[in-house]
């Protein structure tokens, strides 16, 4: 059977004559040939997208929209505040409790800048429309599939049309849309379309209805949150979760990450079509204007040496380029050493913003950060960044006591260390929750040899303990090994740097371990003879039937146990004469005594805080709603705020894993 | 045993005396420290005139106010206070029993004075050779392990105990025999015989072989232990009753039956109260097989360990003698090992019936 739609013509050799009674002519075969919409092919295989299951479809309807909705802010400069709302739809019926539910409206409203009111329903309805795809630019989103896909998905399981409320500034009106997608057509139907009056001055506010499963745990809405505070620490997010808790995760970073530059191609980048293309397409007049014109890190005169290799002339019309010298030309262009790609392109979180995310959500005694300098893969500038966070937090004055009253049996040990590591995975900022086995950071986890610092790791598995390891992958494309962005495909070159990054950060891990280690080993010998006087002095008192001048002793052996550990000395090793993390830089150590090293600042806050449904105190700088990642950007500006610093580390916003 | 207002005894004195070394040590500001004399082959000897082993005098210290000693230092402290709690109440106890009453959560910390018994087993005994007082006098008792039966009579906490009427079971030797809780009434045999094993110990029981032959029924299932040791030389020493042991012929029996001629390694310091150098091997010796004709089959491939003990013995001085030196030489040129129930080959009986008259008849033995 011949594939449908292909036109190639490859009957070359006819079959022998056909059976008597053929099933189906050629005639009626071609009549059944025709287009296939990019709607169409995605409703059938959903699952290419994220939406397998109801329980990873609300996830990814909800981080499709914040993915969006942080995009446009920070493309506009905007420091971004997004609320996200999840509610149970009853359906006609009174609402089932959120772990039984199966419909769900889900609402996402930023401050951003809005969308002008004709790219509201292509943006929202229609696939592969957006602003990203054809710019060489790291943003979270890659190709304009996400938001509509998602809107998609609820038309399918439920019906409903998308909602969006979107508005550019406060001297323009706010739209109203609901949109649907005519999935043969690929195109949106506009099913209202309205000005209204709406309480934010800019921001957009999508509301999606999807079938859906709401279940904490791994791989949970819930869960996507938390680590995208962790890597986004100059966002503020409110969580309104569908059993009616709020979280308000407090922005903890004040500074929005430098906007990324747009790059041209790098030459080692690009395939041979994709050359025969650029030749067709480019405005220059000759080979060497369009190599030095169109691509980054070529000059003329490294054009014109490429020509050269490839036997054309510098003037050549690049339209007259094809065939066999195009050829000649990609191979004299792969054979030339060229300058790695510019890297402004990339925006890395930075060491201090992971360290600032790691230390407000992720409870522990020690954390790092490490910020690899830029490398390329087949011409794709990428950075990898890597923290981690390890150890319990110190426990505070109280609750020690509690803990002394259980003493161990025989056999037992001290619990804790059974559980491993928790790998936390991101590009693009985005965190990546399924599919870790198949990811490149995973694998370089799991390659590291994290016994050299000091931490147990069975063979083949990630390593044990209360850590917490944070991979990140910053590029203009991160090759995922799906459309459904789960996974970061394995190249050489990634996985290198990511084992570097890794490395650093286990080296860090390790000098802590064994300054603990001393610390500890210091404090204990210190406090050996003290303990062991106690019991000493009470079996000899025992011993001569409680006649003993029990104070007496204990001073006399008291004296003797001080003059035999030294005092300075000891000090010194404990850190308390006040020398920091030394040797350790990009790190955070916690201790019962303080917390020492790159402590994030108290961060400057929003003037309205808190207020989670927003009602009250409408004002130019309260938090707005709306986004939406392909989107033609407003005109809004990025004031900078000041207001009254957060709290740091409330309590109740640092889980513990 | 009746209790009465008592004066400190002897052993609660040495007891006491832990906590004077602490004390005084404390005064003069030194470090408290223990001499501990070393429980090792290398501070072993053999006495040939007194013909049991001595321990040498090498000691070691264990002082209080050294990191690596300091916890053992403290756990020594607590096992002889809990010693000595047990000789103001005059009872007895095991080892086991010894670790739970030491062991507690010391004051403000997480850790345990003690963790496993391993900790404290060896402190008891480290005691017993600090202090020269035996385990029994600490109070400190094993399982009652051995079986004794035979025309004998026993007061046992005023019990009479006629060991000639209780059937084939006989009785259970405590693990303290020491004169003050046990007392030898009557003894009409004419030698004791120390059997390794318990089987072959209720064979000449049910044969009522002590009957026939006038003689005491030891046994130690395995290696004997002290309580056993001791009542042999008892039996011994007080009655002048000769002792013959009837072991396996392996390296482990012949060590056995060392053990009760000249003591063990590990406990030489006792053996001066519990060795027998007078103590005769009766069998099984390697020359019985053929003597005997048992078939080749019942014995068994002497292994590697079996090999590398039985070459460690040839080393000992106590078995220097040259009857010994061939004894071993033997059985390791045969290569076999043969144990007591091989004999049951020939005839249920034939241990009662046959090799021990022989034997008996023959005086074949070594000393």
């Amino acid at each position: 059977m011949r594939p449908p739609g292909q036109t190639l013509n490859s009957s070359k050799t006819d079959p022998p004559a056909p059976p008597a009674k053929p099933a189906a002519s050629a005639v009626e075969m071609g009549a059944r040939q025709r287009e296939i919409s990019v709607s169409e092919f995605f409703t059938k295989n959903r699952h290419l997208l994220g939406f397998d299951n109801p329980r990873k479809a609300l996830l990814t309807c909800v981080k499709e929209a914040v993915d969006n909705a942080l995009d446009a802010c920070e493309e506009a400069g905007i420091l971004p505040d997004v609320v996200i709302k999840l509610e149970v739809v009853g359906n006609g019926e009174p609402a089932p409790p959120a772990s039984q539910a199966s419909r769900f409206r889900i609402t996402v409203a930023d401050n951003g800048p809005g969308i002008v009111r004709q790219q509201i329903p292509p943006i929202f309805a229609k696939l592969l429309y957006g602003s990203k795809f054809h710019r060489l630019r790291m943003s979270r989103g890659q190709q304009g599939i996400g938001i509509s896909a998602a809107g998609m998905y609820g038309q399918l399981t439920t019906g409903k049309p998308v909602q969006i409320i979107s508005r550019t500034s406060g001297r323009t009106p706010a739209h109203y849309f609901e949109v649907q997608i005519d999935t043969k057509k690929n195109e949106p139907l506009i099913l209202e379309k309205k000005q209204i009056e709406w309480e934010h001055s800019r921001g957009t506010q999508v509301t999606l209805e999807v079938e859906g499963r709401y279940q904490k745990g791994r791989a949970s809405v819930d869960e996507y949150i938390e680590q995208t505070v962790i890597a986004n620490p100059h966002v503020k997010l409110t969580y309104l979760a569908p059993d009616g808790e709020t979280k308000e995760l407090a922005r903890t970073y004040a500074e929005l990450p430098p906007s990324p530059k747009e790059i041209k191609p790098h030459p080692y980048g690009i395939e041979l079509g994709m050359l025969l293309k650029m030749l067709q397409d480019t405005r220059s007049h000759s080979v060497s204007g369009f190599l030095s014109g169109d691509f980054s890190r070529v000059s003329p005169r490294l054009a014109d040496e490429m020509c050269k290799a490839a036997g054309l002339s510098p003037r050549a019309r690049p339209r007259d380029v094809h065939g066999e010298t195009a050829e000649a030309l990609y191979k004299a262009i792969q054979a030339t050493k060229i300058m790695a790609p510019p890297t402004n392109c990339l925006s890395p979180i930075g060491e201090k913003a992971i360290l600032s995310g790691l230390y407000q959500q992720i409870k522990g005694e020690f954390y790092t950060a490490v910020s690899r300098p830029p490398a390329v893969y087949r011409g794709n500038p990428f950075v990898i960044e890597a923290g981690l966070a390890y150890g319990k937090a110190p426990e505070p004055e109280g609750a020690l006591p509690e803990k002394k009253a259980v003493p161990l049996a025989e056999g037992e040990q001290e619990s804790g260390d059974h559980e491993l590591a928790r790998v936390i995975r991101y590009a693009n900022r985005v965190p990546l929750l399924y599919q870790q086995a198949a990811c490149s950071s995973y694998k370089a986890v799991l390659d590291t040899t994290w016994r050299n610092y000091g931490v147990t790791q069975s063979r083949g598995a990630a390593p044990a303990g209360p850590m917490v390891i944070f991979v990140h992958m910053a590029s203009v494309w991160v090759p995922f090994t799906s459309e459904s962005k789960e996974a970061i495909a394995d190249y050489d070159e990634i996985r290198k740097e990511i084992t570097l990054a890794l490395r650093e950060c286990g080296r860090r891990l390790g000098a802590f371990i064994r300054r603990r280690e001393r610390a500890h080993s210091e404090h204990r010998r210190r406090n050996i003879f003290e303990l062991y006087i106690e019991e000493v002095v009470e079996s000899c008192n025992r011993l001569k039937g409680g006649t003993l001048p029990v104070a007496k002793l204990k001073e006399q052996l008291h004296r003797m146990a001080s003059l035999r550990t030294g005092g300075a000395k000891t000090d010194e090793a404990l850190g308390k004469n006040g020398s920091g993390p030394e040797g350790l830089p990009h790190s955070i150590i916690v201790t019962v005594d303080g917390v020492e090293g790159e402590v994030p600042e108290p961060v400057e806050a929003e003037a309205v805080e808190g207020n989670s449904t927003n009602g009250a105190s409408a004002g130019d700088d309260k938090p707005a709603r709306g986004k939406r990642g392909k989107r033609t950007r407003g005109k809004g500006a990025a004031p900078r705020r000041a207001g009254k610093p957060v709290r740091k580390r409330a309590a109740g916003k640092r889980r513990t894993r | 045993m009746a209790s009465k207002t008592r004066k400190p005894s002897a052993v609660e004195k040495k007891l006491i005396g832990v906590a004077d070394v602490v004390i005084s040590a404390a005064q003069k500001r030194r470090d408290p420290t223990l001499a501990i004399p070393v429980r090792s082959l290398s501070n072993v000897s053999f006495n040939e005139r007194k013909g049991h082993l001595e321990m040498g005098r090498r000691k070691q210290a264990r002082s209080f106010f050294n990191v690596g000693m300091a916890k053992k230092f403290m756990q020594t402290v607590l096992v002889a206070d809990a010693l000595c709690e047990l000789q103001r109440a005059n009872l007895t106890t095991s080892l086991r029993e010894i670790y739970y009453r030491t062991k507690h959560t010391i004051k403000n910390s997480h850790e345990n004075t003690l963790d496993t018994q391993d900790e404290s087993d060896p402190l008891i005994e480290d005691l017993e050779v600090t202090l020269e007082a035996l385990r029994e006098e600490l109070h400190v008792r094993a399982e009652n392990a051995g079986s004794i039966v035979g025309p004998l009579v026993l007061v046992d906490d005023g019990d009479q105990v006629d060991c000639a009427r209780l059937g084939k079971g006989g009785y259970s030797v405590p693990s303290i025999v020491e004169p003050e809780y046990l007392q030898i009434r009557r003894c009409t045999a004419d030698f004791v015989l120390l059997v390794e094993k318990g089987t072959q110990w209720n064979r000449l029981s049910e044969d009522k072989f002590w009957r026939r032959y006038n003689c005491i029924l030891l046994t130690g299932n395995g290696q004997p232990p002290r309580g056993v040791r001791r009542l042999a030389r008892r039996l011994h020493e007080e009655k002048g009753l000769p002792v013959y042991v009837l072991v396996d012929n392996d390296p482990w029996g012949y060590y056995i039956y060392s053990v009760v001629k000249q003591g063990s390694i590990n406990l030489a310091f006792e053996s001066q109260r519990m060795a027998i150098p007078k103590a005769k091997f009766i069998g099984l010796s390697s020359a019985d097989p053929e003597a005997y004709g048992l078939p080749r089959n019942v014995g068994i491939k002497l292994n590697d360990k079996d090999i590398a003990r039985a070459r460690e013995l040839l080393n000992y001085s106590w078995f220097q003698k040259k009857p010994w030196q061939e004894e071993i030489k033997r059985m390791l040129s045969i290569g076999l090992k043969y144990e007591l129930d091989a004999l049951a080959n020939k005839d249920f009986q034939y241990l009662t019936k046959r090799y021990l008259p022989r034997k008996l008849k023959e005086k074949d033995w070594l000393d």
